[in-house]
């Protein structure tokens, strides 16, 4: 290897892959996947928080042993290869969060096991993974879930405010005393629809401002 | 590059063996960690029934504080038959509700802890386990002495939808059973009925259930159902003899 052809680790290239998944590429918003997870982990913050940075260990992890192995890989069964480096990841954080972070663990219950089922993931590695070198690789598995989390988050941080009145547990509408003038919680925003709802605002601001994502007539 | 079948057989071979070994590894390393985590909950959670052990979010090392508290208030723990009868070559805090109330109900180890406060009044903790909406509700319910008035509760989920059913385990839904009663006037076992919120005028038998979590509110009511029923001999013949 000459050093004429080694990038720098963090050329405007591969900042690149980490950065476009955040808004020009977003998985949720952009590329609508991993929904199903989005509606049913956004009613409180604190397992949106969780979930996203499982993700992102998750995908990190996923993307780079996927393209260690991507010229090993037999192509007829590249996709189980894929589900069983993801379930057994998976299955890891799970049993470190039981170990380590047990409370934590008690709370997200199903929700670990649901990043089996995330599109995301799996997109990521068929998409990118099994063709790119290894630091790529990880910057884009970085990125996307980054991509997930943060949108996550914000769905969460709006439906636990405005559905339970709290952020993170703590009881903001009561300590702004917005009860006693009448204030109630919109139960609503607990349902899952709402999240829909939510996500397909935050789809709708982010368009808006972002001129490149709308589609010529 | 040649990829036949006997490639792809043994490429697959090789993956199961590997993470088979990796994720054996991992599980048994951490499985002491993880039972012991299992156990202070459980004793955390028989303290909390009482209202011990308050203090176990702000203290530092919560493990040794649970682990004291719970010698110092639980004074006694024994497992009975559904006539009340005492087995005393049963361990009470290694016995699995979930399986016990599979068993008919002749067949159940039922465990029972004593709680003695500091001013001498004792409480009676039961395990409760039953069925919620997505999987299995439980919890303990401590009795005062008289053996009918319910002096808290603590209930617990694995997979309720959080913000609905998974709210069982919030100090609203819990405080709600403080001095209700199972027995009625006339000695008859009517355990407690989790009502639409508003539905039933409160009473000694009556709480409000969760909104939008109806069948969750169902389980747990279902749950006090069968698993203090099968007390209910024992509760009879305790307090028989007090009189």
């Amino acid at each position: 290897m000459s050093s004429m052809d080694k990038e720098p680790l963090f050329s405007a290239k591969n900042v690149k892959l980490l950065t476009t998944p955040l808004n020009d590429e977003n998985p949720i918003t952009v590329q609508v996947l991993g929904i199903c997870s989005a509606l049913a982990v956004t009613v409180k913050l604190e397992p949106a928080v969780v979930l996203a940075v499982a993700v992102v260990a998750v995908m990190g992890a996923a993307n780079v042993i996927i393209s260690v192995l991507r010229r090993t890989i037999p192509q007829r069964i590249r996709i189980i290869v894929q589900l069983v480096v993801i379930a057994s990841l998976v299955i890891l954080v799970d049993q470190v969060l039981k170990a380590f972070l047990y409370d934590v663990s008690r709370q997200l219950s199903v929700f670990v096991g649901l990043i089996i089922t995330n599109c995301i993931i799996m997109g990521r590695l068929e998409a990118f993974a099994l063709g790119n070198r290894v630091w790529p690789s990880f910057l884009d598995g970085v990125g996307n879930a980054a991509g997930y989390g943060w949108i996550l988050i914000v769905v969460a941080f709006f439906r636990e405010l405005l559905g339970s009145g709290t952020v993170w547990d703590y009881p903001v509408m009561e300590k702004l005393g917005l009860y006693t003038i009448g204030y109630e919680n919109n139960g609503f925003m607990i349902l899952p629809p709402m999240a829909l709802i939510t996500v397909g605002i935050i789809i709708w601001v982010q368009r808006s401002r972002n001129r490149k994502l709308i589609e010529s007539k | 590059m040649k990829q036949g079948n006997t490639y792809i057989f043994l490429y697959s071979s090789a993956m199961v063996v590997i993470v088979a070994a990796v994720l054996s590894v991992v599980a048994t390393v951490l499985r002491p960690y993880q039972e012991l985590n299992i156990e202070i909950a459980k004793k955390l959670d028989i303290l909390r029934s009482v209202e011990k052990a308050e203090q176990a979010q702000e203290v530092r090392d919560r493990n040794s504080y649970v682990e004291e508290e719970y010698d110092r208030y639980i004074v006694d723990s024994y497992v009975i038959s559904h006539l009340g009868e005492r087995r005393d070559d049963i361990d009470a805090f290694g016995v699995n509700m979930r399986e016990e109330m599979r068993k008919p109900l002749e067949e159940r180890n039922l465990p029972v802890f004593v709680a003695q406060d500091d001013d001498g009044s004792e409480y009676y903790i039961f395990p409760v386990h039953g069925r919620g909406l997505w999987g299995p509700v439980y919890g303990y319910v401590a009795l005062m002495g008289d053996m009918n008035t319910i002096f808290g509760v603590i209930f617990d989920h694995d997979s309720e939808t959080p913000g609905l059913g998974a709210e069982i385990n919030t100090p609203r839904f819990e405080s709600q059973f403080k001095g209700k009663k199972l027995f009625d006037e006339t000695g008859e076992f009517v355990s407690i009925r989790i009502n639409k919120p508003g539905a039933v005028p409160p009473g000694d038998h009556n709480v409000d259930g969760i909104s939008g979590g109806t069948i969750t509110s169902q389980g747990v009511e279902e749950m006090l159902y069968d698993v203090l029923g099968s007390y209910r001999t024992y509760f009879r013949n305790q307090k028989n003899s007090e009189i």
